[in-house]
């Protein structure tokens, strides 16, 4: 038999037990239409769900970015400062970024691709719920239990597949979504860990960092001794050159006076 | 004739369309029982594909029963397995 065919046969034959559960059919017909509200409300919450997990994906690709440029600024700092091996490792770890943003963008599209397919599932079981309603509603007023019987077996038919329909595709969005808490558990506990170096945590040191602090206090001390140095020359030929010491700062004035005296000895 | 595409929803089909229809559903059967992930994968995507061509979008608001019902898109043959165990994933 064709595949299609038994997909179908198991369908209805999940809605036939439903229907052969209830001994009075109208009562089918409230407690479907009660179960219809379940599912419905059900989806909602799936598509709330499924667009949080989405966000969570969002914000750790941005901090996976922010880490991925700030490395690249210390590749570009590291080159500057004639470092190619601390260069080498920033750019190293930032390919190993790009591999993990590549990979979350894709579950980023998987859960948004979940999301709408969610979405457009309410639409159509909200309508189908609606038009169920309404035909429950003239089912039970118009005809007698025992016409009501075939007339109930039609609308439940429907509703039962879309039901069917819907429910599975909760059930995969679920499973998608665990899926993907998983792994993006797993990425914040690197982030945390400081394997990837968070970006965002304020006291960041990671060794590249540190190593290019270093090189830079390094040099801003060399370049604060020269400008000393050259500081401590300059105000000695003011003095040589005036003589006037009133109108000199304190410290400057202490500062020179002693190669002065040094050179009036 | 009415066939739903799981996850997608229900398309109105000429009956004529179906001969097209039943070749590529074989190839899926042939694929599942083979085991043949790439195979299966082709022959649904080309199925699904001829249904949305073929078809027109079905009433949303109709409690029609489908004639015939397709695996979601994105299905494994595991899940499809699954789909025709009795106790598989449709929720009762």
């Amino acid at each position: 038999m064709s595949l299609m065919k038994r997909i179908s046969l198991i369908f209805r034959s999940k809605a036939n037990k439903a229907l052969d559960r209830a001994e009075d059919p109208r009562e089918t017909l409230d407690y479907s239409y009660q179960r219809q509200l379940e599912l419905l409300s059900k989806v909602r919450r799936g598509v709330a769900d499924v667009a949080t997990s989405r966000k969570r994906v969002e914000l750790q690709v941005n901090q996976l970015e922010q880490q991925a440029a700030k490395l690249q600024a210390q590749a570009e700092k590291a080159i500057a400062a004639d470092r190619e091996d601390l260069a080498r490792e920033a750019l190293t770890r930032k390919s190993g970024l790009a591999q993990q943003i590549t990979s979350l963008k894709e579950q980023q599209a998987t859960l948004q691709g979940e999301e709408e397919k969610l979405v457009l599932a309410q639409q159509r079981l909200q309508a189908k719920v609606e038009a169920f309603r309404t035909r429950k509603e003239t089912i039970k007023a118009t005809y007698t239990a025992a016409e009501a019987q075939t007339r109930i077996g039609e609308a439940m038919s429907g509703i039962g597949e879309e039901m069917g329909d819907v429910g599975l595709a909760i059930q995969r969005a679920e499973d998608k979504t665990a899926q993907m808490q998983a792994r993006g558990q797993a990425i914040d506990e690197l982030i945390a860990s400081g394997a990837l170096d968070d970006a965002s945590s304020l006291n960041a040191g990671d060794d590249i960092s540190r190593e290019l602090d270093a090189l830079s206090s390094t040099s801003d001390v060399e370049a604060e001794l020269a400008r000393l140095k050259a500081g401590s020359a300059a105000p000695q030929a003011i003095e040589a050159g005036d003589g006037g010491d009133i109108l000199e700062p304190a410290p400057e004035q202490q500062a020179a006076q002693r190669p002065a005296e040094g050179g009036q000895a | 004739m009415i066939v739903r595409i799981l996850g997608e929803g229900q398309y109105d089909l000429d009956d004529g369309a179906l001969d097209a229809l039943n070749g590529l559903d074989t190839q899926i059967e042939s694929a599942i029982e083979a085991g043949d992930e790439d195979m299966f994968r082709t022959a649904l995507q080309g199925l699904l594909a001829a249904v949305r061509s073929s078809g027109t979008h079905h009433a949303a608001d109709s409690l029609d029963e489908s004639d015939l019902i397709l695996p979601p898109p994105d299905a494994t043959i595991d899940e499809v397995r699954d789909l025709l165990g009795d106790d598989g994933l449709i929720p009762g």
